[in-house]
């Protein structure tokens, strides 16, 4: 490679390396409005003040989902496996809201800090399987299928 | 025909193919009709050049 | 060594030969390829346990994602090649890339929001991988944009080739975007370090359809790139001879 071809070479790579680190910067500083929405953990340590609206995801507990006796209301523990909300929601559900599977919800703390949603999306996760498979491994211990 | 209702998705999943198909075909039409304008493109052109 | 490559594999003459040869068995495995992914991805490959036969949706979204970027990383690769040494094909491939990777961007955008609605609730999010993805899409545009408003050759190669290597900083932002912020989108299923999370008879259609993507996109760029010869090389001889046989 002759001496011209290889400066422009280095020049174009530390252009490219260089805005690469003004980006990675500006993404960093601006992390937490980038995250879609805060897990239990953080939102109960961020302190939000209870009428801010904000997003929280994580996964519905098992055995936590109670409806009421019309059906419409709905109330569930949201959980990161760490720290625990109580969320109350009114409305229709998502196709794929089901007890170990991930939610990500639109709302705001209440002062008796329990999360009131208005919208609630169902967050999957990356596995794929047939339901014979899923059916499969949900009897051996230890192995988890959702 | 349980297969073409798809579980209820029917109407997600063969849209989604659909749209696949039209971009697909979008991308061979138009590359066709270059091909065609850029041959006639050329042939003037080529008796242009023989003119001179 | 690398001069004989630019005199004879590089050159727009041979190349114009060798895709000719090429395009044919292009065209056969890219429909063996597609048929296979096809029939296996929508009748054979059994439904998933979470999502039913809506997840057979994937075999489209993936691979237009996977394409669009690596597309994308095609054209970056031509841009250096393009500024540094001058490589006229280079040139000629990453403008007749742009479009393909554009078409294939928009679909993994549409496949996507049409799989968000039934099982995330929504057609679209501001989170980060989608954000990410649709300014993949802008930089697409933004690249044919430039192009059709240059009118001098040379210039405009170069030009188009700066946005090409610069907007390469998205792809490991679009990759990483799941797992360095909260996002609604899920993990990677498929990485090159572990197993994947996807069950083998779900996986072989998704690797047919990839395939079949990347053939289509190459039996596509060859015969753009061929029709972009003819033009930029019109006062050859050899031109010539192949628009009067």
């Amino acid at each position: 490679m002759n001496k011209h071809r290889q400066r422009k070479l280095i020049t174009m790579m530390s252009v490219v390396l260089m805005l690469s680190l003004a980006a990675g910067l500006i993404l960093y500083a601006l992390k937490q409005n980038i995250n879609l929405f805060y897990t239990p953990t953080q939102l109960i340590e961020a302190k939000v003040a209870p009428t801010q609206i904000c997003r929280v995801g994580g996964y519905v507990k098992k055995n936590s989902v109670q409806f009421d006796a019309s059906g419409q209301s709905v109330a569930f523990i949201v959980t990161d496996k760490q720290r625990d909300i109580l969320v109350r929601y009114h409305g229709v559900l998502p196709n794929l809201f089901r007890e170990g599977q991930g939610v990500v919800m639109t709302g705001q703390l209440n002062a008796e800090h329990v999360f009131i949603a208005s919208d609630i999306l169902a967050k999957h996760d990356e596995k794929y399987m047939p339901a014979s498979v899923a059916k499969a491994l949900q009897k051996i211990p230890g192995a988890s299928a959702s | 025909m349980n297969w073409i209702y798809m579980g209820g998705y029917g109407a997600y999943v063969w849209g989604a193919y659909g749209l696949t198909l039209v971009v697909f075909v979008m991308n061979y039409l138009i590359v066709k009709r270059e091909k065609k304008q850029i041959q006639k493109r050329m042939n003037r052109f080529i008796q242009s050049k023989d003119h001179e | 060594m690398w001069d004989w490559l630019k005199q004879n594999g590089l050159s727009p003459k041979s190349f114009y030969r060798t895709s000719g040869l090429c395009l044919p068995w292009l065209t056969v495995l890219f429909l063996g390829c597609a048929g296979f992914g096809l029939i296996d991805g929508l009748y054979i490959a059994p439904a998933d346990y979470q999502q039913g036969d809506g997840f057979r949706i994937m075999y489209v979204h993936v691979p237009s994602a996977f394409a669009a970027m690596a597309v994308y990383f095609a054209m970056a690769i031509c841009a250096v090649l393009t500024l540094v040494w001058r490589v006229k094909l280079a040139a000629v491939c990453m403008s007749c890339s742009a479009p393909i990777g554009a078409s294939f961007t928009f679909l993994a955008l549409v496949t996507g929001s049409i799989w968000g609605k039934p099982m995330w609730g929504t057609w679209w999010i501001w989170d980060a991988r989608l954000t990410s993805v649709l300014i993949l899409f802008f930089l697409y545009m933004g690249f044919i944009a430039l192009q059709s408003i240059l009118a001098e050759q040379h210039y405009r190669d170069r030009a188009c080739a700066l946005i090409a290597l610069v907007g390469v900083i998205n792809l490991p932002i679009i990759h990483y975007s799941v797992i360095w912020w909260n996002t609604l989108h899920q993990g990677p299923s498929i990485s090159q370090l572990a197993k994947p999370a996807i069950a083998p008879s779900m996986l072989y259609p998704l690797l047919a359809m990839i395939a079949a993507f990347f053939l289509f996109y190459l039996s596509v760029l060859f015969m753009r790139m061929r029709n972009q010869i003819l033009l930029r090389e019109k006062h050859t001889h050899w031109v010539r001879e192949v628009v009067l046989s």
